[in-house]
């Protein structure tokens, strides 16, 4: 039996004709993005907006920088047994002007990585139990 | 600011760092009994206990002021207990800066304290997506991941390689060798570094700074109560500066998932306003700093702080560790304590450890990491939730 799918956390991606994407939302009097989602009042000091539209982000951008996991990490993290390091990608998007974090997708290695490089955002699982597996977003390099 | 805005710090007074395993309180105790016995006041002088808080030690951690006043005998002093993350010392004494300012007390005592849990610092217990720190680390990330990323952005824009890195570490280890409040006192060289086990890519456990207990105190006062002691040449602390960040924040914070848009504005960064904002308002630059204390939560970090203090222009901060020019005896000694690194992590205490090292440094007690002719020293540090603080001593 095919095990049920949750995502890590709830109205933070969606998948749209088959792309996934992460949602954020757009101050609609200033026009600043914002990843987790703001829908009550515009963190911009010289914007008082608090109306907002929910955007989904580019699902593309290009790696600021990177890093990986060789320890496991503390609780909420949940690790497999052995932990199995990740990398870690800050990825910068140009329309939003914003850098979001983010797992690499697995496999991947510091050594395939470059500051600049293009990435594409993609599903995938963070940690599955005996019945569940947990989505998370995770980057990969564009093919 | 002019020169009636300054206070006095008559005495010092620290805890040695480690992993004593001991209540908070016994340390933050010895740094304030220390303190006052430096500052040559009594206990019953002091009008006004500014604590810094620690969040791992219960209820008495979050009233840190009034946990010190009452172990200190409770006599009537007013208390304040300041939480800033990293910079919750620098605000606490930034506290005590305004009642003494302000005309409200003559003599004030500072004091942070923490005991610290083994391994990662850990996010609050239950589920709460709404709480970045809980998200992040729900994800994998965690706080040297944020340090790894800085490190690594360091190598691919301006060539910083692993041994510019691990050269800090050495310089670091060199001069807290000698310092009987440091954690860590071994020299090391950069192969010890180079061999050390990858944390995260490309900084290794030596890279990164540990978690520590400890605690430090200062007694402070007003410029004409300092007069009165016969302390006029006491070092005076000339700004603190705990300004927050303007938005559109551009690197990404610890323990956000993401940087502000800068869609709609420009993007600033937060560690260079630091300083800037304490230059400001001592009325000084960097030109006129002899020593800084900076918070080395990673080798990389140092050099990130060289340029936010402007003891170089950006990028150039790997040649001043090649030069040598931040070791003591070089042009701008940096943690002469031996920093973070040779410390760990004692949060409530840090931003207060900084200016006690720069205190022994101006009044030139410093021993074997005594910097020559220090007359101005600047701290910096960085912490969590937009805090962080810069503090500025001269005689």
């Amino acid at each position: 039996m095919a095990k049920s799918q949750a995502p890590v956390l709830e109205g933070w991606f969606a998948v749209e004709n088959g792309e996934p994407h992460l949602i954020g939302t757009r101050c609609e009097s200033c026009g600043t993005y914002y990843f987790p989602k703001q829908s009550l009042f515009c963190r911009n000091p010289a914007c008082d907006g608090e109306t907002f539209e929910e955007v989904p982000l580019s699902r593309r951008g290009t790696v600021w920088s990177f890093t990986n996991a060789m320890y496991q990490p503390p609780e909420p993290f949940v690790a497999e047994d052995p932990h199995v390091p990740y990398t870690i990608l800050a990825v910068e998007l140009e329309r939003e002007k914003m850098i979001v974090l983010g797992q690499g997708v697995k496999g991947l290695e510091c050594a395939d990585l470059k500051a600049g490089m293009e990435v594409e955002l993609v599903l995938d699982t963070l940690f599955e139990t005996e019945d569940q597996e947990t989505i998370t977003w995770k980057w990969a390099p564009v093919a | 600011m002019s020169v009636d805005k300054e206070i006095a710090i008559l005495g010092i007074g620290m805890h040695p760092w480690g992993k004593w395993g001991k209540n908070f309180v016994e340390y933050g105790v010895k740094a304030c009994r220390e303190a006052i016995a430096d500052a040559g006041v009594s206990w019953r002088d002091v009008q006004f206990v500014s604590g810094a808080a620690t969040m791992r030690c219960g209820y008495p951690g979050y009233v840190a002021g009034a946990t010190f006043a009452q172990a200190l005998g409770w006599q009537g002093a007013e208390v304040n207990t300041s939480y800033a993350a990293c910079a919750s010392g620098s605000q606490a004494l930034a506290a005590a800066r305004s009642k003494i300012l302000s005309g409200q007390c003559d003599v004030a005592l500072v004091v942070g304290s923490d005991t610290t849990p083994k391994g990662f610092l850990k996010p609050a217990p239950g589920d709460r997506p709404d709480d970045p720190d809980w998200v992040r680390f729900r994800l994998g990330i965690t706080n040297p991941s944020y340090f790894a990323l800085y490190a690594r952005r360091r190598m691919e824009v301006y060539g910083d390689t692993l041994d510019d890195f691990a050269a800090v570490k050495v310089k670091n280890a060199e001069h807290g060798f000698n310092n009987p409040n440091a954690r860590y006192r071994k020299k090391f060289s950069l192969e010890d570094v180079a061999n050390s086990a990858m944390v995260a890519d490309p900084l290794r456990l030596m890279d990164i700074c540990a978690t520590s207990d400890g605690a430090a105190a200062l007694v402070v006062s007003s410029l004409d109560f300092a007069r009165k002691l016969g302390r006029q040449d006491a070092v005076r602390i000339a700004a603190i500066s705990t300004v927050t960040p303007t938005f559109a924040s551009g690197v990404v914070e610890m323990p956000d998932i993401a940087t502000d848009s800068a869609a709609a504005v420009d993007a600033h960064r937060f560690r260079a306003a630091l300083p800037a904002k304490a230059y400001e308002e001592a009325g000084i630059g960097p030109e006129d700093v002899s020593v800084a204390e900076v918070y080395d939560l990673s080798t990389a970090l140092e050099l990130d702080w060289y340029e936010d203090l402007q003891l170089c222009p950006r990028g150039e901060a790997a040649a001043l560790v090649r030069a040598g020019d931040t070791r003591i005896g070089g042009r701008i000694p940096v943690n002469p304590s031996g920093g973070l690194a040779c410390f760990g992590e004692a949060v409530p205490a840090q931003a207060l450890a900084q200016v006690c090292e720069l205190t022994h440094q101006l009044r030139g007690t410093a021993g074997d990491r005594q910097v020559e002719q220090a007359r101005v020293g600047i701290t910096a540090n960085q912490g969590l939730f937009g805090h962080g603080s810069s503090v500025i001593l001269k005689r």
